[in-house]
């Protein structure tokens, strides 16, 4: 496949957006500059940033607690990002949901939620509406490896393949749930696998590689358009970091060897994408370090404007409750 | 009596009841590895057999545990109030339903284990405090602990009993500390604890209010006003004796309850003194509830949505007015 220089570099640009924020973000957390979860995205970026540029800017996507990574890669303000962890009124809610529920409908982005899979039936929906009104745009839900167990996401891949709805299933497998391993939860070898039971292309995609899930889900994208259904596609991943923020505290005992780790991190997708825009000629090592060092001021930047940004008033408690008011109870 | 921290309680519970009955079993996602402190150590006493680490999949594995109870088990099903949600067919049209339904055949001692995380930023997808939409529903026992005693004791009843039972575990007083005493047994069901006596105002305090309750009696004492407090224990079922005897004493109904106020807990003892406690009262009742909205991520607006002992201050000095 044919890969446009513009798009190769803005690859690299949201991965390092997703990189450096997520870093950010563990080291204002541990300095104590805002409370709240966090679940960082480190080490999956070109799962995100790969399906996510495959779609249109009218294409809708929503996903789950892991859910910085999401939106940055749809192309989602970073300070809107970056005020709403910190709780203030320039955040994309308004500090109302933070981290597990970056929203930003402007942008096609429907919503994160802390609700293992319960986002998999709404981007269902969203593609029933594409559907039923005969438009062209696209649906995709994130989910992992964990949440492929939910009724949910059974549910939702029977009724989009027997509607042919344009819903691209995106399971990021990076292998745990918590402390659980996808070995020890799923029965079938790979979460791919299953989507010959409903009937729909399950595509295994090496989950380091942007490129691979860039295209993986262009072809995702163009049978969702010319109206073939829905496909399935597992990216193999990783994460490099505790499930949560300051759940390596808390729990008893490892779940996963230190050589596993080490391993993943040595094929770390920034790391390959650059090698690749540099040996096929298409980008300098010092392009590529410049948009990293860009991204990394913006970032930084970020952080600024949440300090600024205000916290919330009382009187917005009970703001955006309903859509026709009613009187309090 | 040992100084024993809430979380700890809920450990000692669940290894004796383990030890003493090998029906007990105990599943639910990252127990193992204890991610939520409360099942620490189990899987090395009790084998994988008996500590169970389930997918996620909360609908099958709660209905797989009443299954399993329908014919002679004890699970113990670990969640979050929030993740319930997930599993409510099951919880409600099977766990609450079957014996009624099945005229008497079918015995579900079934525990479930839901923790409340709410107040530390945890958004409105992770803060629930759902045991009022549970009192609604006939046929599942309501169990809101306060203090590590009553959390060990009345998870062993729990445990023990013959019925579905939803111990809702505050997640703001897992770091608690307090007594318990080394033979801590199981507390029956539906007897309210006299947390202070007092003469001039009631208070029922419900799970982590009881602690605000009490903060709120030590300041109105230095002001004269001595308030009694009961912590119902159980709000399914629900020591109505204590509550009434109570009011007919001081005159004055305060209610303070961490869940939503609307058709809540605090909502039905109200009514149960409005109409079986109408002549002792002496002021309008007042419910301490939280507000009427989800849960804001923000602290500037998270904070203001629980009881606290200024709101319940207030409300008592509105009950003397
Ligand atoms: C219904 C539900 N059950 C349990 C949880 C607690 N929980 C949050 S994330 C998580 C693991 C999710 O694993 P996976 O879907 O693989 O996503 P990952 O965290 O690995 O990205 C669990 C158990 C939850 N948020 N929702």
């Amino acid at each position: 496949m044919e890969i446009s220089k513009e798009t190769l570099m803005l690859m690299l640009r949201r991965m390092w957006t997703i990189r450096h924020f997520e870093e950010k973000v563990m080291e204002m957390h541990s300095a104590g500059e805002f409370a709240g979860g966090a679940h960082p995205y480190i080490g999956e970026e070109a799962v995100a940033v790969g399906a996510c540029l495959a779609l249109e800017s009218t294409d809708y996507i929503a996903g789950n607690h892991r859910s910085h990574g999401h939106p940055l890669a749809k192309g989602g303000s970073v300070n809107g990002a970056m005020a709403e962890l910190y709780g203030r009124v320039g955040g994309y809610c308004k500090g109302k949901g933070g981290s597990m529920h970056l929203a930003d409908f402007s942008i096609g982005i429907l919503g994160e939620s802390g609700i293992v899979a319960s986002s998999v039936p709404v981007a269902t929906g969203a593609a029933l509406a594409s559907h039923i009104r005969g438009e062209d745009f696209v649906s995709m839900v994130f989910f992992g490896d964990g949440a492929s167990n939910q009724g949910a996401c059974h549910e939702s891949m029977n009724l989009a393949a027997l509607w042919k709805l344009p819903v691209i299933f995106l399971c990021e497998n990076n292998q745990f749930a918590v402390t659980t391993s996808y070995r020890n939860s799923v029965a079938v070898e790979h979460i791919s696998d299953r989507a010959s039971a409903y009937n729909m292309p399950g595509v295994l995609v090496d989950g380091q590689d942007c490129i691979a899930m860039y295209e993986a889900t262009t072809e995702a994208v163009r049978r969702a358009r010319a109206g073939e259904g829905p496909t399935l596609i597992e990216g193999l991943t990783f994460r490099y970091e505790e499930h949560s923020l300051g759940l390596g505290r808390v729990r008893r005992g490892e779940y996963r060897t230190q050589e596993e780790i080490d391993a993943w991190r040595k094929r770390d997708p920034l790391v390959i994408h650059t090698e690749r825009l540099i040996s096929q000629g298409i980008a300098t090592q010092e392009e590529c370090d410049a948009v990293s060092a860009e991204v990394l001021k913006e970032v930084e930047g970020s952080v600024e404007f949440a300090r600024n940004s205000p916290f919330p008033g009382p009187e917005a408690l009970f703001e955006d409750m309903w859509a026709d008011e009613i009187p309090a109870p | 009596m040992a100084q024993t921290v809430f979380v700890e309680a809920i450990n000692q519970a669940l290894v004796e009841e383990m030890r003493r009955d090998e029906s007990v079993y105990i599943m639910g996602e990252d127990i193992r590895r204890a991610v939520y402190g409360a099942t620490a150590n189990l899987l090395t006493e009790f084998g994988e057999k008996r500590v169970l680490d389930t997918p996620l999949s909360e609908n099958g594995f709660f209905g797989a545990a009443i299954g399993s109870s329908l014919v002679g088990m004890r699970p113990v099903v670990e969640t979050l109030t929030s993740f319930m949600w997930v599993a409510m067919d099951q919880i409600i049209s099977q766990a609450a339903k079957m014996r009624y339904m099945f005229g008497g055949q079918a015995t579900l001692p079934v525990t479930f284990r839901a923790t409340m995380y709410y107040g530390g930023g945890s958004a409105a997808h992770h803060s629930d405090r759902s045991y009022p939409m549970f009192m609604n529903m006939p046929g599942l026992k309501i169990i809101v602990p306060s203090n590590p005693a009553d959390m060990k004791g009345l998870l062993k009843q729990s445990i023990r009993d013959n019925d579905p039972c939803i111990v809702f575990e505050d997640g703001t007083l897992f770091g608690m500390r307090g007594e318990v005493p080394d033979n801590q047994d199981a507390i029956p069901f539906g007897k309210a604890r006299v947390v202070r006596e007092g003469t001039d105002a009631t208070i029922v305090a419900i799970a982590g209010a009881v602690g605000h309750a009490e903060r709120a009696a030590d300041e109105l004492s230095n002001e004269g006003v001595s308030v009694e407090i009961i912590d119902p224990r159980t709000l399914v079922p629900l020591d109505k004796k204590a509550i009434l005897d109570s009011v007919e004493k001081t005159g004055r109904l305060i209610i303070a309850d961490p869940a939503h106020k609307v058709c809540s807990a605090a909502s039905e003892i109200a009514s149960i003194v409005a109409q079986e406690g109408f002549w002792s009262l002496q002021a309008p009742i007042q419910k301490v509830a939280a507000e009427q909205v989800h849960i804001p991520y923000t602290p500037s607006l998270e904070s203001l949505v629980y009881p606290n002992p200024e709101k319940i201050k207030a409300a008592v000095r509105t009950t003397l007015e």
